[in-house]
């Protein structure tokens, strides 16, 4: 076992030769014809026609282009979740018969995937934009909720005594002394719900969409054009990637201001 | 005006049959400007008593009242310090010291007046925009005590407010203490296990005995005093020095003592 920590160098190190082997043995799978290079694109064409996505249009659209009308959709969702969700958290760890009411009704819905919710998204949105919206909400909505109540429950019980003594309102309490002392958890929750929402969204463009990247995968399935639809892949891993790279930025800023460790 | 009144309190925690008794027959009237100390081995129900005061718990039977009214909940007309500050973290000294004056919805330029005068009471006004982290135990104290100064309350309720802090700390906010208590005199409630600092800042001494906790005896250390003529002295060591200040430290200690089991009081 390691138990003296990596040296940053050395972690970079171990990464990059875990990345090498994966793509080695991808390459070599379709090089000796183990998998039918039909069925499983090498990495240089998928690399070729990410590059050549780039700038020439699939299913009506570069793959910038569909990425951009996909992120879109994306953000709508993830910030109706964040807008609904975190009030509402706050307000159900402060309010307990507002806890009462909404937490049954909560834990059954929250164990339904995303997904499920596409025959009804279709139903009521058609192609519009609403039903991918409804999809990566099912998705992002549940961390928000759950993080901001949690955060907002397990305030120090002190603190509270302290802003009731001081003759605080409900209103400033929850803006003042619970939003303040749940943003390290509401923004731990934010994090999972980018993640989650960005995972919904393939799932919702592959069934409801006229745009983006879900949508250009299924063009290509349906062409047989395996490259294109894995570099359809590549970009939304890459994507999701940077979402949280920037989240975990933010995140660490937040805590640094708070004179906590990052 | 702020008198506080126990009346045969009872507190018991848990159930109502089979709960821990924690307070039994409590009785105790703080009058108006008096500084009463309540000391006791730790669990025997002391805190409890402030925190019924507070209005953060309810009595089991009897009342707690404060200037003839039952505590129902928690106001700024009984200010709390506590021992682990409870400072809000995200706020800065001048807006933990203004939050209770805004609660009051007092105009913006009352409030600068009086966390002012407040920052400078306490010697903060160098620390005002500093956040609670930055500061050490003695000044973060210093601000919970000014946030309850502020409010201008009736009664003082301060819990073990100088347990968290190191010896020579805890000395200057001693003495601290008392100045305020000149300038600013208030009625106090005041809960610790430290015998000498309860003699050394109390007109009066409750001793409370082990659970469940009762007021065993309270002593008179005003009389004393004054005979003593103790506020002659500025620092906290001469008067600790003094054979009336020995005497009345050790018949505390005595007291304590008797409580079968009692150890580190």
């Amino acid at each position: 076992m390691q138990t003296i920590p990596l040296r940053l160098s050395e972690k970079w190190a171990w990464g990059a030769l875990g990345l090498v082997g994966f793509i080695g043995l991808w390459a070599s799978l379709s090089a000796f014809g183990i998998v039918p290079r039909q069925f499983l694109p090498s990495p240089l064409d998928v690399l070729t026609r990410f590059i050549h996505l780039l700038t020439n249009p699939f299913a009506g659209a570069t793959l910038p282009q569909h990425l951009a009308s996909s992120f879109q959709r994306y953000a709508y969702g993830v910030l109706l979740a964040a807008f609904i969700g975190v009030p509402l958290g706050l307000l159900m760890g402060w309010f307990r018969w507002l806890d009462d009411v909404v937490t049954p009704l909560f834990d059954g819905l929250r164990f339904i995937a995303p997904i499920a919710w596409v025959p009804f998204a279709a139903l009521w949105f058609g192609v519009g934009i609403g039903g991918p919206i409804l999809i990566i909400f099912a998705g992002a909505f549940p961390p928000c909720l759950i993080n901001a109540y949690r955060g907002a429950r397990f305030v120090e019980p002190r603190l509270i005594e302290a802003a009731r003594m001081l003759g605080t309102g409900h209103l400033r309490m929850i803006l003042e002394i619970l939003l303040p002392a749940a943003t390290p958890s509401i923004v731990s929750g934010l994090r999972v719900s980018a993640g989650l929402g960005w995972q919904s969204l393939v799932g919702a463009e592959l069934i409801v969409a006229a745009a983006g990247v879900g949508f250009m995968m299924v063009q290509a399935q349906a062409n047989v054009a395996t490259p294109t639809v894995m570099a359809g892949m590549v970009a939304i891993g890459l994507v999701g990637m940077a979402i949280d790279v920037m989240l975990r930025q933010g995140e660490a800023w937040l805590r640094r201001r708070r004179g906590l460790q990052a | 005006m702020g008198s506080i009144r126990f009346d045969k309190v009872d507190k018991v925690f848990g159930p109502v049959s089979g709960g821990v008794k924690a307070l039994d027959d409590i009785n105790l009237e703080i009058a108006d400007k008096e500084f009463v100390a309540i000391v006791g081995p730790s669990g025997c129900g002391k805190t409890t008593c402030l925190r019924m005061v507070a209005g953060f718990e309810p009595p089991s039977a009897g009342i707690v009242s404060v200037n003839g009214k039952a505590v129902t909940e928690p106001g700024p007309d009984r200010a709390v310090v506590f021992q682990q500050f409870a400072l809000f973290p995200w706020k800065t000294v001048r807006e933990n010291i203004e939050l209770g004056l805004r609660n009051k919805n007092l105009p913006k330029a009352e409030r600068d007046g009086l966390v002012a005068g407040a920052l400078k009471l306490m010697n903060l006004e160098s620390h005002a925009d500093a956040f609670p982290h930055q500061l050490s135990g003695g000044m973060q104290q210093r601000v919970a005590i000014a946030r309850a100064y502020v409010l201008d309350p009736e009664v003082l309720l301060m819990d073990e407010p100088f347990g968290a802090l190191d010896a020579q700390t805890r000395v200057v906010m001693q003495e601290e203490l008392v100045r305020l208590a000149r300038v600013n005199p208030r009625t106090v409630l005041f809960i610790t296990h430290a015998v000498e600092e309860a003699v050394y800042l109390a007109d009066r001494v409750a001793i409370m005995t082990r659970r469940p906790g009762r007021i065993k005896e309270v002593l008179d250390i005003r009389s004393v005093r004054q005979a003593e003529s103790w506020d002659r002295h500025e620092r906290i060591e001469d008067v600790m020095d003094l054979e009336s200040f020995v005497h009345l430290r050790t018949q505390i200690w005595k007291s304590l003592r008797e409580e079968k089991g009692a150890h580190g009081v």
